[in-house]
């Protein structure tokens, strides 16, 4: 189990950025696959608030998040050289 | 069933076996909802499961199997676990219509059923080999408690054994 999970959908390239971020930072992460359907995500709507996709839950620093562009930035913020962590 | 003819024999296999530990293995575990990697262990979680191989979901033995457990309510004694070929979109629509807490194993490479002795080889579909209905109960720590593989096409789990050897868990 990894501290970071990522809510993505199949061949969903707001997603694969994130993933692209997360493998470039070396970050571990598990992923949960979401049904295309908007009204069956019910998964990330329980953790996240949203329906949308991608989300992160990162368990290291608390703080689940939604939309690519956000994720990223969080992503080089936190981790990134120079980040807090 | 009573057929006046002689149903299709399957061959000989050497299974996993009771007694044993089962394989462990990783793959996409889908529920109803969403699917990601996980391994025997980690969807077991400690506690005695029921590990369950079918035919492609959509097959009419399948729904039958479903059918039966989800009336048994199996899943309130042992984690209910499945594995098929079927990609874990079909896994969800399985479960998404039937009233059973499992989840679903996926692997189309059929490597799983081949690492525990219960493939087969489909007559008919070149190119596609999928599990035979098999079940194995499993304690906690993956020994295989109780194991039944079809010897026959079709052939149903003893459901009764089944629930038998859940009871003496």
């Amino acid at each position: 189990m990894s501290e970071r999970t990522l809510y993505r959908l199949q061949a969903c390239p707001f997603c694969e950025r994130v993933v692209r971020k997360l493998d470039e930072l070396g970050l571990d992460y598990d992923s949960r696959f979401l049904l295309p359907l908007h009204s069956e995500r019910d998964a990330v709507k329980r953790v996240a608030g949203v329906r949308t996709v991608p989300a992160l839950v990162d368990e290291e620093t608390g703080v689940t998040m939604a939309e690519s562009g956000n994720i990223v930035e969080y992503l080089d913020r936190t981790y990134g050289e120079g980040g807090v962590n | 069933m009573d057929l006046p003819f002689e149903v299709v024999d399957l061959p000989e296999t050497d299974h996993v076996a009771v007694g044993e530990t089962a394989p462990e293995f990783t793959r996409p575990l889908v529920t109803d909802e969403d699917w990601g990697d996980a391994s025997l262990s980690s969807a077991l979680g400690g506690e005695p499961g029921l590990l369950l191989f079918h035919p492609m979901d959509g097959a009419f033995p399948t729904t039958y199997i479903f059918q039966e457990i989800a009336e048994r309510g199996w899943d309130e004694a042992v984690q209910l676990l499945g594995c098929s070929i079927s990609t874990p979109y079909e896994h969800a629509t399985l479960l998404g219509e039937r009233d059973v807490d499992a989840r679903l194993f996926s692997d189309p490479a059929n490597h799983v059923a081949e690492e525990y002795g219960v493939e087969h080889d489909l007559d008919g579909m070149h190119g596609i080999s999928e599990a035979r209905p098999a079940a194995f109960l499993l304690e906690s720590d993956r020994t295989v408690a109780y194991a039944w593989v079809a010897g026959e096409w079709p052939e149903f789990p003893d459901y009764d054994a089944i629930e038998a050897a859940i009871g003496e868990l």
